[in-house]
Formats: C-alpha cells, structure tokens, sequence
C-alpha cells in the first residue's frame, strides 16, 4: 500500500463542552475553527476544503444540518463535505479530511465536529428514539441505556469482572478532566461514589455515564510540503480505520467489538505498527460509558480480551502508567457532544503529541491512537498519531 | 485523476413502491451493479459510502441499516451527508489516496414513506430567521426563478419547455418514473405552487436506488470491458443564508466546475462536452445551470432551448434520460441518475436514446431548496 501524500495535523481548537450553550451550532462551529485556525498561523483563505463531522440532525431539530453549519465552519464558497457514521463520527470526520488531502486533491482541510444537544426536548434521549429499526426493535421502546446495560452485562459475565473494577475508569477519567480547560464533569469521586449513584439500568450507576453536552472541536490538515511551511512540529495521521458491523446487533455477541478490532487492524497496518501494546504510547478509546473504555481498550488490541479491567485497577492506564489511557479526561469527565467529543480525543492526541497538553502531559508521547464508536453498537473508526521524528 | 467507474445498477424509479422494503431495493441495484462489474462484495470491494440524510429516511443515524444488504459487514462503511455526486466524488478520493482499489457508491430515494414531505423540508429552513415564515419552502423556488426570469429576460415559456422536452426524453428511459408527452400550456395551466411556479415545473418525488462501483486504474483495466473515467470532479457550496444569496445564478455550480473543468482540461465546455445531465429538480434550474456551467451564456440557454439546440438530437443535449421532471425526483439518489445516464450513453448502452458518437459528458447536481450545494463531474470513456 503506498499512500500518495501524507498527512499532518497542523492545528486545533475547542470550545467548552457545556449544556445550554447561548451558542447557535454555527457558532460554535465559528469558536472551534477559528481557534484552531489561530493556532496554526492561518485564515479562512488559506483552506482549501472544509470536512464536518456531526451526529444526528434530530438533536438540533435541523434537516440537513450541515448545510445549516457550513458557515460556521468557515466553508462558504468552498468544497464542503459532511462525514457520518452516528457516534463513530468524531474520529470519522479526520479520517474524511485525510482523504481529501492523501487522495492530492487539496492541500489543506480544515475538520470541525459540532453537537448541540441540548434543543432537544425534553432530552437527547428523545431523539435515540429514533435509531432502532422500525420492526423490529422500536416497537419494544428502548433506550440507549438499556442497550448498552445488555452489553456491559454480557462483558462482565463472559470474563467475570467485578462492577467495582470498571467504576474505577469513572474514577480515573473524572479525575483526568480537572486538569483539562474544556471538561464540563470533571471531579474527584471514589469508587464508592460510583457504585452508590443512582442506579439507571443495572448495572448502570449514573456515573457510569458521561453527560449530554453542546461543543465543537476543529483540526487542520495539511500535506507534507505545506504542513512545514506552517509548523517545525506537525504531527503525522498514518493510520485510519473504520468498519461498519452488521445492523442486527440482537444477532452477535456483544462481549467483544469486532468492528473496533477490524478497525484497528486496518490503521495498525497502515501506520506499520505489529505490536500496538508496545509501540502505542497513549490511547484515547471512546468511553461514553464506563465499561466502554476496557471494552474498546481490549479491541484496539491493547489489552488481551478480558485483561482491561486489571490494567485499569493496577494503575497501568493511569496518566503516569506505562499506557496511559483517555489522559484528557474522555467523555466521562471532559463531556460528550457526540461528534464534538470524539474529535476532541484526536485533538487530545494532537496536543500530546506536540508536548502541549500542559498538566495533562503524557510523558514520552510518540505514538497516539485515538477511537470512536457508535450506531447500534456496530461501528468503530481508529486514527493513529505519531509525533514528527 | 484515474478513477474509473466500472460497474452501475439501479431499480426502476417509480412514484411508489409498497411491495418492496427500502432494504430490498438497495440490495437489487447492488446486485446488479456487483454483477455488471464482475466483483464479489464480500471479497473485491473495500470501501461502501452511501449518500443519506436522516431526515429524508425517518431514522436517526441511517447508516445502522445500509451494511447487510450491500455485502458490507465488518468492513469500512460510512454515509456522506450529502447527494449521490459527492459520496462519488469521496469514493474516488479514497482510491486516490492508494488506501483501496475498488469502491461502492450508493445513493436512494424511498420518498414514498414519507408522510410529510414538506414538513421535512421546512425543517431545512434556518430555525431562527426562515422557519417562521410559515410557507412551503417551495416559495424560495418561486422567488428565485421570478428573479431569474427577471435578470435574464427568460421566458416563463421556455421554462415550460424544459418539462416538455424532460418528460419527453423520458418516454424511451425505461426506468424513468414520470414520462409524458405534454405540452406547454399544460405545464403553465398547472396549479399554481408560488409563482411563477407551477406544479408541473416541479420534478414529482419518486422511489429509487442506484449502486456503482468505482476502481483505480490498474483494477479498472482488469475488471472492465468499458470503464467510464472520472476526468474531473468539483463540488462547492454558497452560502446557505437565503437572505445573503445572487438569487439569479447558481453561484455554486460556477464554483464547482472551475475545479472540475481544470482537472479535465477543459475550455471550451460546449465544444468540448458531448452532452451533459445538469438539475433540473425545478424546470428553470435547468436552464440556470447550464448558463453556471458556461455551457452557454447568462440569458441564453431559453432561447437556444428554444431552438432545439438541448433537445436529443440537437447540437448539445441535456438530460437525454428525462432528468428530475421525467425519471423522478430521487432526493439525494439523482445525482446518481446523473452520472448512471452518462456511463449508459458513454459505453453505448442508452438503446433508444443513444447519443451518436459521445465521448465525453457532464453530470452535475443541486441538492434542492433551500441550499445552495452541488458538484460537478466529467466523464469521459477514454482514458
């Protein structure tokens, strides 16, 4: 496989991941790209192609969203596309600006992710009503957390883990996030804490659960030749991965992502990485749910099937580990607008990577590898960073 | 750019389609496509985007339900939000890229589960500054083609002719949804929507799903007897505030062609291009678009229309397979429509509606009111 150009991430921005933002989506939108803009030394005029990545239209009550958004992206008069795969968009929207570079197409291209939740009355949830196929599954009214309840319990009945041992990643990211300027839950709990909060779908505690948000995030790509005319330290996208399981989750084992696995395989391959425990240094799997993060931790084959929730006890995925795992805070603790947040873990990747994470620094950061995931439990994208040697 | 197009299958569009699931009509073009390229799904094709908007489709994160019936389990899948055209045009950058060899396309309409198709479409519409207006958002339609006869002096006439002449061509397209031979008064006699426009000046929604496969060039030579080649792509979008808008010209189209006509090279689009497949989801669009796409001067393209100069036998014709007015609006999927009659005309394989001798055509796309979003492409079946 040779690629025609690689490609850098060369800036990026964020704004605070809050609920009932004064904001319109457009102007979050606005805050993340110009932020990210500022931060790579460039204007609007020196974009070439704008890639948005944003989760369900339901949330904003607004039909062909992205048309709504472009402005706010900064895309006007520009080729402008929007990428989705429901969750999995966030780390989807840099995979779609890497195309658009890789492929020699355009030699710039500004990535922005935005989710504004909170117009959904009387809550987001109100809009998952809405994913399930019409058949055969929403007749029966689920949730989200119902959904999700069946796996986490299929997960800690096939490798017997102790619910106590995943309260633990509420813990470690919540406790990740104080240090993170953007984070909306950040906090200092016990696993006692966890365990004690509100049960919503057993085993689902309320802090198991990353909360609703409205945010935006934006990253510029650029190709080779143009990255260093901007930067001394871009940071290289060698990898991206994304695979698409089948609709009827009712028909596999939910104990293991597959999709995730195919995923990371396909970006480990691309990045030439044989060994990810060894040679990725930090990772930022998707973790709106608690048991997520060992789950996703286990598919991006850091972690042999089962073994994530001992890492995690034994302080290995902690920020000063040997892998540290979600060192921004992740969605637990840094917030969740979907798409929003899932680039926000690449934009994590890009800070770590160029050492200006500030106090959430990773040390001896050369390799990042960042996921998300979404759907009905069937789609998992991976990017993979690496610092410029 | 050396992505060719090298495998297309489609349904018959219809007005409706109560048998058949929106799951079995894609996996029929998908067949089909599969077959007419010589590709197993499962083993030869790598990537899979589908163009989709949840709205349109009445799912939350439509993408859930395209991975089955496409033979795309467990492999890389994702929708772009926008028409048949730009997920074409991203299908073909991820072969640039050298990531993958072969690539499925998939754009559709099941319009006919839709209760409420202007509720939909309203809620397109800003949710601060336009919405409240209260009025089918086909009122943005009326108020720009009034413009439009206005700056250009275009006849309200010549725009009943693009139906007449649309549904026309429709009659020899056996998949096409809407063909008729009507005349023009027919056309303006019509209810009226928001005028000037009248109901017939508007392409009638159908049910629909078209499917193709792209590949590079090493592949394509493989697996193709006569591959269609991409020979530029562009795509863009103006502004999307109605009140910010040149609502005489389609500014977007302009846009997106300087790309596309630079990567293929061309300068002289009337003499260059063989036929072209332009918008027609209003019967004036058609006629917009083609003054974008400088296939003809700003003011021109009634009076050549007039004078059968777009018509199939004429000098350049347009939307030979009936466009939108004659095979049926597919929302996101005729774009697609598009493109599929350009590689039928290309290769040869139009039957009736064979345009003699073509070597090189235009599809280009709209996305519909109220956006102002298109791509452009040109193919050619040499290399």
């Amino acid at each position: 496989m040779n690629i025609k150009k690689r490609v850098a991430v060369i800036g990026a921005g964020i704004t605070l991941f809050r609920r009932r933002l004064k904001e319109t989506g457009k102007e979050l939108s606005f805050l993340a790209s110009n932020m990210a803009l500022e931060s790579a030394g460039m204007t609007r005029n020196d974009i070439e192609s704008v890639v948005m990545g944003t989760a369900p239209d339901a949330f904003d009550g607004i039909h062909m969203k992205s048309e709504n958004l472009l402005d706010g992206a900064g895309a006007t008069r520009k080729p402008y596309t929007h990428v989705y795969v429901g969750g999995g968009t966030g780390v989807f929207a840099p995979i779609g600006g890497w195309w658009h570079v890789a492929s020699g197409m355009h030699d710039t291209c500004l990535v922005v992710c935005e989710e504004k939740m909170s117009p959904c009355f009387p809550h987001p949830q109100t809009a998952f009503r809405t994913i399930w196929d019409p058949i055969i599954t929403r007749p029966l009214n689920p949730n989200l957390v119902w959904i999700f309840a069946l796996e986490m319990h299929r997960y800690m009945k096939v490798h017997n883990i102790p619910k106590e041992h995943i309260a633990q990643v509420a813990v470690k990211n919540k406790g990740n996030a104080l240090d993170h300027p953007s984070a909306q839950l950040a906090a200092k709990i016990t696993v006692d804490d966890v365990l004690n909060s509100e049960i919503m779908v057993y085993p689902v505690n309320r802090l198991d659960i990353s909360p609703p948000s409205d945010g935006a995030c934006a990253l510029i790509l650029a190709s080779e030749d143009v990255a260093r005319k901007y930067t001394d330290a871009p940071v290289w996208l060698d990898g991206v991965g994304w695979s698409l399981d089948s609709s009827y989750w009712t028909n596999r084992d939910l104990y293991f992502p597959q999709y995730v696995a195919e995923a990371a395989k396909m970006a480990y391959k691309m990045a030439k990485i044989t060994d990810p425990p060894k040679e990725v240094s930090f990772a930022e799997p998707y973790d709106p749910f608690t048991y997520k993060e060992l789950h996703h931790t286990e598919g991006l084959l850091l972690a042999k099937k089962g073994e994530a929730p001992k890492l995690t006890v034994e302080g290995v995925t902690a920020r000063d580990g040997d892998l540290p795992i979600c060192p921004s805070g992740g969605l637990l603790g840094v917030g969740n607008p979907i798409a929003a947040a899932g680039l926000m873990k690449c934009a994590e990747a890009f800070w770590q990577l160029r050492d200006e994470a500030g106090k959430r620094q990773v040390p001896k950061a050369e390799t990042g590898v960042c996921q998300a995931w979404g759907d009905l439990m069937q789609v998992g994208t991976v990017c993979v960073f690496k610092r410029d040697s | 750019m050396t992505v060719a197009i090298v495998g297309v299958g489609c349904t018959s569009f219809d007005s409706v389609t109560p048998a058949v699931s929106f799951k079995e009509q894609m996996f029929e073009a998908a067949v089909k496509a599969y077959a007419d390229a010589g590709v197993n799904a499962r083993e030869d094709i790598q990537s899979f985007l589908t163009a989709a908007e949840d709205y349109w489709e009445g799912y939350s994160i439509f993408d859930e339900f395209v991975p089955d019936q496409l033979g795309a389990v467990l492999r890389s899948v994702c929708t772009i939000g926008g028409d048949g055209l730009l997920a074409l045009s991203n299908g073909a950058m991820q072969i640039e890229t050298g990531l993958f060899d072969v690539v499925a396309i998939e754009a559709h309409s099941k319009a006919s589960d839709m209760l409420t198709f202007e509720g939909i479409l309203t809620h397109a519409l800003d949710p601060i500054y336009n919405r409240a207006f209260d009025a089918h958002p086909f009122f943005i339609a009326g108020l720009e083609m009034q413009r439009y006869l206005h700056e250009t002096k275009t006849t309200r006439e010549q725009c009943a002719q693009v139906v007449v002449k649309n549904k026309r061509n429709a009659i020899d397209n056996p998949v096409a949804a809407f063909p008729a031979d009507m005349t023009v008064d027919e056309v303006i006699n019509s209810r009226m929507v928001s005028h000037p426009l009248t109901e017939r000046d508007i392409s009638p929604l159908a049910d629909g799903m078209i499917v193709m496969v792209l590949a590079s060039e090493k592949k394509a030579k493989e697996l193709s007897d006569y591959p269609i080649w991409l020979k530029g792509l562009g795509w863009c979008s103006d502004t999307p505030w109605l009140e910010a808008r040149d609502w005489s010209a389609a500014g977007y189209t302009t846009l997106a062609r300087e790309r596309a006509y630079k990567q293929a090279g061309i300068k002289n689009p009337q003499k260059d291009l063989d036929f072209a497949e332009v918008d027609d989801y209003f019967s004036y669009k058609e006629l917009q678009h083609l003054e974008a796409l400088g296939i003809c001067e700003t003011g021109h393209a009634g009076k050549l229309l007039e004078d059968g100069e777009f018509h199939r036998k004429g000098a350049f014709p347009v939307n030979v397979s009936g466009g939108r007015l004659g095979s049926g609006n597919l929302l996101e999927g005729s774009a697609l429509q598009s493109v599929l009659e350009c590689v039928q005309q290309l290769r040869g394989h139009a039957g009736k509606r064979q345009i003699k001798n073509a070597k090189t055509a235009l599809a280009q796309s709209w996305r519909g009111v109220p956006t102002a979003t298109g791509c452009v492409a040109i193919l050619s079946n040499e290399l």
